[in-house]
Parts: structure tokens; C-alpha cells; sequence
């Protein structure tokens, strides 16, 4: 079996809220709805850091389907998903502006 | 309509207190995701990119107005005040949280709904013509079986693990609006020389990566014997069927390999030593679901209405309406009435809890209460009187829901896609909605006549694509969406799989591409010949020509 593959960076941890549903991301002060909290791995050992967050709070009952997502930072600063499906995932449906994080995060 | 009796009632009613506590173990830790996460997909609750979903099952594609009602409140307290309605006929809310789809639950409950066998390797919400039981070329209303194979396979203890999901679609007439031979299983009632009604079996259509058009396994089965057929046709699937590869594990993998004929050797082999099913349904049963789809009591109408014809010469917006929108009714001064859900720039199959209300009254006031879902994401009111549809028409206007595309290019069939798709691989809805603009004269669109097309977010081809007359698939391409053309696909009795046009294209290029193809139909149309019927007789080339043309213009 090849080594799974090892997601680029910078990268953020994203999952689902296991109540909720609601995708989160991992930042400094823990599990947040807003994507502009979420902390950027620039490194290695932080991103492990970031994955090792992910299966502690699975393991806890906190969150489902947590993995790693490479991103470009915009001229703001803030962290853009590389892969289009995650930018959906992380703004909402792009049909329906008025819904999902980008109704209620700028 | 059917009306549970004291054991469905119960039965639905323990399903949705397991499902609690089932919800409970999991935040406890007791259950771990592993073991949870088919549970909660047995009871329809899937998790998509930006939430959980829940698809509820409207049986055969019949809701009740008080059904409808009830969505549209669970819509609005526990969602985001709309919901999707499904190639399945089915309903689809996006964002319900998990922590209340208990209460969700129970509120089906309390109105006959549930969301049972929506998801999982078993056999799913059984669809149906949406004009079951008022279509005038139909042997017998198919819903009566529908029912009685919704009951024969709930949780039926052979059948709930099978190698794969199972799909069965049922018809009662020979014009096929069902599209049964895209099923696992498609049942057309039929009539034998001898006068009696029966089922002619198709098995082995599908779609999704393996697409596959149905074959007869059996002409006629005697309706006694239906269950005890079904039996046998799905132990030999379920024995059968592969489950080494999901991929290669629907029934229409295992016909293909060994053959229909050999399929049906075997099927009619375990046939021949079983003495009737294993669950048998006795003959009371029968009568008494048969019994709840009795048609309505129809009024003794004359089949012309002057005031009706009056409303369509004074009014063209209201005759085009009329021409697309109607169908014929089998009672004389009725008729079955479509209401899209397709206006243009919408979600295709999109419903506000406020539109579903004012549906729900407007079939209390004029259709006995009585709607249907359509595969094709419509809403359908079945018994509306001719003098009633002016009136109709002017209020369904007044909630956005009067377009008069039923059936034209703009009637697009599209999955969530990438939108809201877990699973989907490109965006569905913008393309739909891109098309829809692009054709929005409605002038236009009546010139182009009946045109199906159908746009899948993924291989799965939820959208139908591979049986759109016109079909769009979404994919990835070099990380971009990509889209593939397909042509000459058919969902009905004369059901064939699309055929691709050329290399993907990008979505910026979707309108203008489908737009060339309907100037070649255009073009070399004879006099009443619709697109499909001029892509047959024209053949791919004229079409696949003007599609790369357009395609290397691009480039």
C-alpha cells in the first residue's frame, strides 16, 4: 500500500459538527463556525498537530469527517481552500447567497 | 389515500423512539460512528458538505395536503424554510440538525410519513407514474401494489441487507412517465389476452456509472403470485450480486453478466419451489389497501366547458399555460394539473414552506386534497375540474409557481449537486439556472417543443442525465468543473442511454453548446417532429458536429 496522501500547505482542519451538522474549523481556541478563525498550519508539525485535533475530538464525540485542506491565503489575509469543493464547502451553496457561512461570515 | 393501519402506526412509531435513543448512544460514546452511521442512513439522515440531510419518503409519489402542510411547518421550524423535491419523489431538506431530527420524526409521524428505507442496501420508496389512477391510458391505478410492495419490503428480515440499494418503479400504463426501465425493478400492469390484469416484469435498468436500460424478465405475472415472483427474482439477487466491488453490485451488473436469460432460468427456478412468499399478503389485505385508492367521487361533468375555452382565447398567457401544464384526466370535465417547480432561475425541484402551503390549500379547495410528486421535480394537483384551472392558475401565479414549461427546455431535471452534495463532484444547479436564462423566451421554448434535459453533479446520475434526451454531467477536470454532453438519452418505454458529444466542457460554455444543438434540431426539424424523434432519425453526426465546432472555437 503507497503512503496516504500528504495534504499541501498551508492547510486548515475543517469537520462537521456531529449535533449540529454544521461544518467547523479548528483555531486557536478550539472548534469555531467562523472560517476566519480557523489556524493555519504553515508547517508540518503543526498540521499533525491539526490532524491529531481532529481524531481526539472525533473520538469525543465533538465532530465527524475532520480532515486537513490545503489553502491560499486572500489579499485579507484569510484562508481560501485550494480545491473548489472545498470552497464550497467552507462558504455554502453558491446558488443560494443567503445561506451558509458566507450569509453570516464576510 | 392509504391510511395506516394500527400496525403501521406503531411500526413507524417505534422506529422513530429507536432512532432517539440511537442518537443518544452516539453523543454518549455507547455507539460509535461505525455503527451509528448506518443507522442513521436507514432513517434517510445523511451528512452533505454543509450539513445533515434528511430525505423523507413520499410513497409512490402521493402526499395528502395535510402531508404537505406538515413539511412545509417542519420546514420552517427546523430547516431553512425549503425543501428539494427528488428524482425519487422524494423530499430533501438541506440543513436539519441531528440533535433534532427526533422531533422531525415525530412530526411525520403524526401525519402517516417517515423517512424508512430511504437510504441503505435495501428496497427504497417505491415511485410511480404521477398520474397513477387518472391517466386515461392506464390498465389499473399502479399504487395499490406500490403500497402492498412498500409494506412486503420494510424491513422485510431476507431483504435488508442486500448487496446494494434496490429501486423499483411502477407504471399502469403503456406511455411509461415513470421511467421504469432505468429501476432495478420496473411493474407495468398489463392487461392478457384472457382479459386479466397482471404485471410484466422488467429487471436490471440503472444508471449511475453502469448505466443500463431494463430487460422483461417475465411478461406476465398473475397478481396472486406477484410477491412470491418478487421473492424469488431478489434471493437470486441477493445471493447472487456481488459484494466484493460496490460498484459492480446492483442487479443490473449481475443480468449483464450472466445474461437475462440465464437471470430469468434462475429466477423462475427458485420460483418453482417456493409455495407462495414467504410473507404472504391474503386477499382481505389486498382489498383493503386497493380500497383507500378508489378514485374520488368525480362530479358528472360535460367534457367541454365554455367558460374554460372563453379563459384561454382571452388570455394567451393562460392557453400556453394550459397546453404545457395539463394532462388529460380520465373523468370527462377534469384534469390533471402540473405545477412546475422550475420557474426560471430557481433550483429545479426547490419549494418554499409558504409555496407548499398555498399548494396544500389550493388541492384541499380543488383536488381533494391530493398531490403527487413527479420524478421529474414537479408537483402535480391529479382531480382538478376544467372550470376550476382559470382560478387556479391566477393563484398559483400570485406564489410564483404559474411558469408554463412543464415539459420544455426549461423543465430541467437537476440533482443538488456540488451545491449541497457530499458525493458530487462539479455544480448541478448553476447549470440549470444558466439554461433556464438562456431560454427563458417562453415563445422560443414552445418553438423548441417537449426537450428533456438532465444534469448530474457525479457519476451517480441522480440528475438522470444518461436518459435526457439532452443529458449534462458534472466532473472534475484538471481541478476545474467540467461538464460531458450527452444525446439522445430517453426515460420512457423507448428508453436509450445518451451518447457523448465530445470532451468535457467548461460551465461558461454549457448554454451555448446546448444552444447549437438545438439549432441543428432547428434546422433539419420535419413538420410536428420533436428534438428526440429528429436526433433519431438524424443520428449523432450532424449534432456531434456542431458540438466540436463549437468546442474548438473555444479552444
Amino acid at each position: 500500500m503507497s503512503a496516504p496522501k500528504q495534504t499541501p500547505l498551508p492547510a486548515i482542519l475543517l469537520a462537521n459538527h456531529l449535533l449540529d451538522g454544521d461544518v467547523v474549523f479548528f483555531t486557536p481556541n478550539g472548534w469555531s463556525r467562523d472560517p476566519r478563525e480557523a489556524l493555519v498550519a504553515e508547517d508540518r508539525a503543526t498540521a499533525e498537530a491539526l490532524e491529531a485535533e481532529g481524531v481526539a475530538a472525533f473520538k469525543r464525540q465533538e465532530v465527524v469527517d475532520a480532515y486537513l485542506v490545503d489553502i491560499t491565503r486572500d489579499s485579507h489575509g484569510l484562508p481560501v481552500p485550494n480545491h473548489f469543493r472545498e470552497r464550497f464547502k467552507v462558504r455554502g451553496p453558491s446558488n443560494r447567497p443567503d445561506l451558509g457561512k458566507q450569509a453570516e461570515f464576510v | 389515500m392509504y391510511r395506516y393501519d394500527e400496525f403501521d402506526e406503531a411500526f413507524v412509531r417505534d422506529r422513530v423512539a429507536q432512532f432517539r435513543t440511537q442518537v443518544e448512544r452516539r453523543l454518549s460514546g455507547a455507539l460509535t460512528d461505525d455503527e451509528f452511521k448506518p443507522l442513521r442512513l436507514k432513517n434517510g439522515v445523511y451528512l452533505q458538505l454543509h450539513a445533515y440531510m434528511l430525505r423523507i419518503a413520499v410513497p409512490y409519489g402521493t402526499l395528502s395536503s395535510r402531508q404537505l402542510r406538515q413539511l412545509a411547518l417542519i420546514g420552517e421550524k427546523y430547516d431553512r424554510g425549503y425543501g428539494h423535491f427528488t428524482t425519487r419523489q422524494n423530499l430533501q431538506f438541506n440543513w436539519p440538525k441531528l440533535r433534532d431530527v427526533p422531533e422531525i420524526l415525530d412530526l411525520l409521524a403524526d401525519v402517516e410519513m417517515h423517512c424508512i428505507q430511504t437510504s441503505g442496501n435495501c428496497i427504497r420508496n417505491v415511485t410511480a407514474d404521477q398520474f397513477a389512477g387518472v391517466a386515461a391510458d392506464e390498465v389499473e391505478d399502479p399504487r395499490p401494489v406500490a403500497e402492498l410492495i412498500r409494506q412486503w419490503s420494510s424491513l422485510h428480515p431476507e431483504f435488508d441487507y442486500l448487496p446494494r440499494k434496490f429501486k423499483i418503479a411502477v407504471t399502469g400504463a403503456q406511455h411509461d412517465r415513470a421511467a421504469i426501465l432505468a429501476h432495478d425493478i420496473g411493474l407495468r400492469v398489463v392487461m392478457n389476452a384472457a382479459g386479466e390484469i397482471g404485471y410484466e416484469l422488467m429487471v436490471g435498468g440503472g444508471l449511475g456509472r453502469t448505466p443500463m436500460i431494463g430487460k422483461v424478465v417475465r411478461e406476465f405475472v398473475p397478481k396472486d403470485q406477484l410477491l412470491t415472483y418478487l421473492e424469488a427474482l431478489m434471493r437470486v439477487y441477493n445471493l447472487e450480486g456481488r459484494r466484493d466491488n460496490k460498484y459492480k453490485a446492483r442487479v443490473k451488473i449481475l443480468v449483464h453478466e450472466i445474461g437475462i436469460e440465464e437471470f430469468r432460468a434462475r429466477v423462475e427456478a427458485e420460483f418453482a419451489m417456493l409455495d407462495g412468499p414467504s410473507i404472504p399478503a391474503d386477499t382481505e389485505e389486498l382489498a383493503r389497501i386497493t380500497a383507500y385508492f378508489a378514485p374520488p367521487a368525480y362530479e358528472k361533468l360535460p367534457a367541454i366547458i365554455p367558460a374554460f375555452e372563453a379563459a384561454k382565447r382571452a388570455n394567451p398567457a393562460f392557453a400556453a399555460w394550459v397546453e404545457s401544464n395539463t394532462f388529460p384526466h380520465r373523468a370527462p370535465g377534469y384534469t390533471a394539473l402540473t405545477i412546475s417547480l422550475k420557474p426560471i432561475g430557481k433550483a429545479p425541484g426547490d419549494a418554499t414552506s409558504e409555496q407548499m402551503r398555498v399548494v396544500a390549500d389550493l388541492a384541499e379547495r380543488y383536488s381533494h386534497a391530493e398531490i403527487r410528486v413527479t420524478h421529474h421535480q414537479n408537483l402535480v394537483l391529479p382531480h382538478v375540474k376544467q372550470a376550476d384551472i382559470f382560478a387556479l392558475w391566477q393563484a398559483l401565479g400570485e406564489a410564483g409557481l404559474a411558469e408554463a414549461n412543464v415539459g420544455l427546455i426549461t423543465d430541467i431535471i437537476s440533482c443538488p449537486g456540488l451545491d449541497y452534495c457530499a458525493l458530487a463532484t462539479a455544480r448541478s444547479i448553476p447549470i440549470a439556472q444558466s439554461l433556464q436564462k438562456r431560454f427563458a423566451d417562453l415563445s422560443r421554448q414552445r418553438d423548441i417543443g417537449p426537450l428533456n434535459v438532465k444534469i448530474s453533479g457525479c457519476i451517480n446520475a441522480c440528475g438522470h442525465h444518461h436518459v435526457g434526451h439532452i443529458g449534462i454531467l458534472g466532473l472534475e477536470k484538471r481541478g476545474e468543473e467540467s461538464y460531458q454532453i450527452t444525446l439522445g438519452g430517453d426515460a420512457t418505454e423507448n428508453a436509450a442511454i445518451g451518447e457523448i458529444l465530445g470532451p468535457g466542457i467548461v460551465a461558461e460554455e454549457v448554454p451555448a453548446a446546448i444552444e447549437r444543438l438545438v439549432g441543428v434540431y432547428l434546422a433539419h426539424r420535419k413538420d410536428g417532429e420533436t428534438f428526440i424523434e429528429a436526433v433519431r432519425r438524424l443520428g449523432l453526426a450532424p449534432f456531434k458536429a456542431a458540438f466540436l465546432q463549437e468546442a474548438a472555437d473555444a479552444a
